[in-house]
């Protein structure tokens, strides 16, 4: 019996549970999302349809699913955290056979009534799998190349899986946000500094090998990259994304042009304004002032659950909070990027405010196994 | 799995440490991220405003309306017309051959009409519209529209069509226009921008070449917002340009009609002038053709029809139809010895039927001569001989430049489309031209209008005009721009003797109402309205010395392009002038019989300013004007209600 389970009997029971949720992060999440309400609803035009209203009906659904995952005691999500990440990696598996192509990559399966990007999910129930795993590891193992390996092939066989797709920013998300969780839960420093040295001897070799018929990234891989070194080199081409994005964003100024007043993104300079680069016409519509509530928002998001973290004694929900949270920065931190022309243009939606149903309902998810741990922290 | 709570207490230490400094890292990152939005959004936000507004405003230009023109009575001659055309984008149709087929089945389209728009579709970029069918009825661009989407790549389009109500009767004066040609644009330095609108017309021939500017006006711009594919998604402001001017000619068109109907279907043309004013108030050609079709785009069988016709449709007589004015320009001659007190008015000159000159006999039309003839005497029966005489004496120089004081051989500035000059030679001229002497003959051939001596018909008709009023009557065509009254000329006295123009124009009163004058058959009889005129028959060829011995061929067994010209011109009323007019029938034989009664008939229309009564007229003509009076009207009718329709 965990130190957790042992002291279950202070922890509050049935709906008063409700009462014990983190509430300053679910606030700011309402929050996010009501920006990304807002910003749909401008770019179709000032309309509901055909973006603000789905998104609405899917946040108010998430934030249900949140809620009741957050009823469910934190250890059952500890126990689970193999069978999910087995079941998302099988899924994986399945978008590789049956998947459905869009958008050039092949990446969710068909529901029905929604359509499921097992990659979204992987993300989550690795982080789980690796909470669950340093939990369970004894301390003086942490360290030992075997026990290290282990959690390096968790991470390496969802990633490679999904780099098959190809979706090289999940791929990358996948690795950060595993990355991370080792580097919390005490994993020796000298492993980081080899990954870090071996990582840019891959990069090395990516570009050594472009090419040749090794090539290791595809030709639009390439592509972006080059773009993103020198967008002004082909401004109507691959580049003008970045360019276009740079334009919206920076002829916001200091407040913007106004609510419903952006031009360039509603004139579709920019394509998927309503997906990847709806930053852009927020930025573009409030200027740096609704840029920099929106990007405050998200660091107080990620300070509440750094907080919350580190305010929990049980190390299971420590450390699944913290990768959450790491998750849940490197979305936003690699879509800003993105936009703002210093990272490459890749495949990540900005969290809670891009139009998307999979994204958000496996974030809300994520965001209700943070608000468990809060709530079955042990006092 | 359960821990004792020393390891715990020491793994948490490791990784609160750790999450900590994994939240600098993360905030350190987010810090950045607000630097760069920060230079992004504040410090580059001017350069990246303007490149927005470059991206999203583009600037169109906005054709300015063509100005209108119209008669002195306000009647409409050129005017735009909404009008209704179906055009195709290459680009969204698709499968070409089959969207036009579907279409073809839904309204009539001209077969001639589609192989034009193939071949332009195949020359043209694929996103550039093309024209299929222009004027639609609003019935079929209803059905059109109806069936848009079966229909990908066709667009029903509203335009303004330049409409010529009056078809041909102004086709010559008014012209028309067209769209700029490549060749349009190599002629005009620093083009304005608006003549690069694809399908923008402008003047081509006539008056809507000739004032072209003034017509067209300036264009005004808007700034409208685009999307990225470049389509307007709304208008952010603009600058309204400037329309044409209206023009106010100063012909009447229902002159102008009568005389097109009058002149019929000869190769002929008529002139009639103010002699207050100079006004044109009639400048006919003919025969004449449908300005409209030029506008639409003329088909390549029209097109040959009216330039192989021989009686040159195409070309607009009355200014650019240069021809020996003949006998019409005895009273120059006769002007210019008056004036030089060679001769008297009753001087008398002795015709044997012809004058030896320098050994070659210079023949008169009367054979066997005329006997002994008074100035009066010899322009009535328009004498050669006479005339010969009176030009040998005075000499060229004197007659070229009485000539010109009376407007013939120079240029008259009037908006029309190849104005010529004609020809008043002197000596100097045929040195120049021909390098060569000036021959006594010569001038024995210019005495009578014929040899070197060209002239328009609007030339004699300011020349008749001239004589009549002793002043320099310039022509007008055009009374007022916008409203604002043009300056005519009415013209300072010509500063010959007042005596020797009366004289001449009694000899003209003679020549339409002495019993024994050249026009005595188209006099009219009314006292008010009593004409002076001049006949003329001019050669196109020379009789040669065998020819007359073998008798002159008469001029109706010639083929059409060698008969005699024949002309008239004339003014009225004798004593209070108040028009001239001048007619010219190519190939039309004797100016007695054939361009007198013309000129007759187009005097009192004007004098009286609509059908002239019978009591006008000689009395044992009447039935036949009678007769031709109706005919006329009936063809008047059928032209009105043509030209009705198309407005």
């Amino acid at each position: 019996m965990s130190y957790l389970e042992h002291r279950v009997k202070s922890t509050p029971s049935g709906l008063r549970k409700v009462l014990y949720l983190n509430w300053p992060l679910a606030l700011l999440l309402i929050s996010v999302a009501g920006v990304g309400v807002l910003m749909l609803y401008s770019v179709a035009g000032g309309s509901f349809s055909p973006w603000a209203d789905p998104q609405i009906k899917r946040f108010a659904l998430g934030f249900v699913v949140m809620i009741a995952i957050a009823m469910v005691p934190i250890w059952f999500w500890r126990n689970m955290a193999a069978l999910a990440y087995g079941v998302s990696v099988l899924l994986l598996v399945g978008v590789e056979l049956f998947g459905t192509v869009g958008m050039g990559a092949q990446r969710w399966i068909d529901l029905g009534f929604m359509r499921l990007q097992p990659s979204e999910l992987t993300k989550i129930t690795l982080v789980m799998l690796l909470a669950a795993y340093y939990d369970w590891l004894p301390a003086e193992r942490t360290s030992r190349p075997l026990w290290v390996l282990l959690p390096v092939l968790f991470i390496l066989v969802p990633t490679a899986l999904v780099l098959k797709q190809p979706d090289l920013g999940t791929a990358i998300l996948l690795m950060a946000a595993g990355g991370a969780i080792l580097f919390v839960a005490g994993v020796h420093w000298a492993y980081f500094a080899a990954v870090i040295a071996a990582g840019i001897g891959l990069v090395t070799a990516v570009f050594e090998s472009r090419g040749t018929p090794w090539q290791l990234l595809k030709d639009y891989q390439y592509r972006r990259i080059d773009t993103f070194l020198d967008p002004g080199s082909d401004p109507l081409g691959a580049g003008y994304h970045i360019t276009q994005s740079k334009i919206a964003l920076g002829s916001g100024g200091w407040t913007g042009r106004g609510f419903m007043q952006g031009t360039q993104s509603r004139l579709n300079f920019l394509p998927e304004k309503h997906t990847d680069f709806i930053f852009t016409t927020l930025a573009e519509e409030f200027g740096f002032v609704g840029g920099m509530s929106l990007l405050t928002l998200y660091g107080l998001i990620i300070l509440f659950c750094i907080a919350s973290a580190l305010a929990t004694r049980d190390r299971f929900s420590s450390l699944v909070t913290l990768g959450i949270a790491v998750n849940f920065f490197l979305f936003f931190a690699v879509n800003m990027s993105m936009v703002m022309g210093l990272a490459p243009v890749v495949g990540v939606p900005l969290p809670m405010v891009s139009y998307g149903g999979s994204a958000m309902l496996v974030l809300m998810a994520a965001f209700g196994i943070v608000q468990s741990a809060h709530v079955h922290r042990p006092r | 799995m359960r821990r004792n709570p020393r390891e715990l207490e020491q793994l948490n230490r490791v990784s609160s440490r750790r999450a900590l400094l994994l939240a600098g890292v993360q905030l350190a990152f987010v810090g950045g991220l607000a630097m760069r939005m920060r230079y992004l959004q504040v410090e580059q936000a001017d350069q990246f405003r303007l490149l927005a507004e470059e991206n999203r405003v583009n600037i169109r230009l906005i054709p300015p309306t063509r100005g209108k023109i119209f008669d002195r009575n306000g009647n409409v001659l050129a005017q735009n017309v909404q009008s209704y055309r179906i055009v195709i984008v290459r680009e969204d149709a698709g499968d070409v051959e089959r969207v036009l087929a579907d279409l073809s089945e839904l309204i009539p389209l001209d077969p001639e009409d589609l192989e034009r728009a193939r071949a332009e579709m195949q020359r043209s970029p694929p996103f550039l519209p093309v024209s299929l069918a222009d004027r639609i009825s609003w019935e079929d661009i209803s059905k059109v529209a109806v069936n848009a989407p079966a229909l990908p790549g066709i667009t029903p389009e509203v335009g303004l069509t330049r409409v010529y109500p009056r078809g041909a009767d102004f086709a010559h004066v008014v012209g028309y226009v067209g769209p700029v040609s490549d060749y349009d644009l190599s002629k005009i330095e620093d083009p304005e921008p608006v003549l690069r609108i694809p399908r923008f017309q402008i003047g081509k021939v006539g008056l809507e070449a000739k004032r072209e500017v003034m017509l067209r006006g300036k264009a005004g711009a808007k700034r409208v917002e685009v999307n990225a594919t470049g389509r307007v998604m709304r208008e952010l402001d603009r600058r309204e340009g400037q329309p044409g001017a209206d023009l106010q000619l100063s012909v009447d068109a229902d002159l102008q009609g009568y005389v097109q109907a009058r002149l019929g279907s000869e190769s002929a043309s008529a002139v009639v002038i103010d002699c207050e004013t100079g006004d044109l108030r009639a400048i006919s050609s003919s025969p004449s053709f449908d300005p409209n079709l030029f506008v639409r785009g003329i088909s390549v069988t029209d097109y040959r029809t009216l330039t192989e016709d021989i009686h040159r449709p195409l070309a607009s007589k009355t200014v650019q139809g240069l021809y020996p004015p003949g006998s019409t320009f005895k009273m120059i001659t006769a002007m210019a010895a008056l004036e030089e007190g060679l001769i008297g008015p009753e001087d008398t000159v002795w015709c044997p039927g012809y004058l030896e000159v320098s050994g070659r006999r210079f023949h008169c039309w009367k054979r066997g001569g005329h006997g002994h003839l008074n100035l009066e005497g010899s322009l009535k029966q328009s004498c050669d001989v006479y005339f010969y005489d009176l030009a040998l004496k005075v000499g060229i120089d004197k007659i070229s430049a009485m000539a010109q004081q009376f407007g013939l051989g120079i240029h008259h500035d009037v908006p029309m489309s190849a104005v010529a000059s004609g020809l008043a030679p002197d000596r100097a001229w045929k040195k120049r031209v021909h390098g060569a002497e000036w021959l006594i003959g010569d001038t024995a051939n210019a005495a009578i209008g014929q040899g070197y001596m060209l002239a328009s018909p609007m030339q004699l008709a300011v020349m008749t005009a001239r004589l009549a009023t002793g002043r320099d009557l310039t022509p007008r065509l055009i009374k007022s721009i916008d409203g604002i009254e043009q300056p005519s000329h009415g013209g300072a006295p010509l500063g010959v003797n007042e005596n020797n123009l009366r004289t001449l124009r009694k000899a003209m009163y003679a020549v339409s109402n002495d019993r024994r004058g050249t026009a005595y058959g188209s006099r009219i009889i009314e006292d008010a309205f009593r004409m002076a005129g001049k006949t003329g028959t001019s050669q196109v060829r020379n009789i040669t010395t065998a020819e007359r011995a073998a008798g002159v061929t008469r001029n109706a067994d010639l083929p059409w392009n060698r008969r005699d010209h024949a002309l008239f011109v004339c003014f009225a009323p004798y004593d209070k002038p108040k028009y001239a007019v001048s007619v010219v029938v190519e190939h039309g034989g004797g100016g007695s019989s054939v361009a007198a009664p013309v000129g007759r008939d187009v005097m009192l229309q004007a004098l009286y300013g609509d059908t002239p009564p019978l009591a006008a007229y000689p009395s044992k003509d009447r039935s036949r004007i009678k007769a031709q009076q109706d005919r006329l009207h009936r063809e008047r009718l059928r032209v009105q209600q043509e030209q009705s329709g198309r407005a």
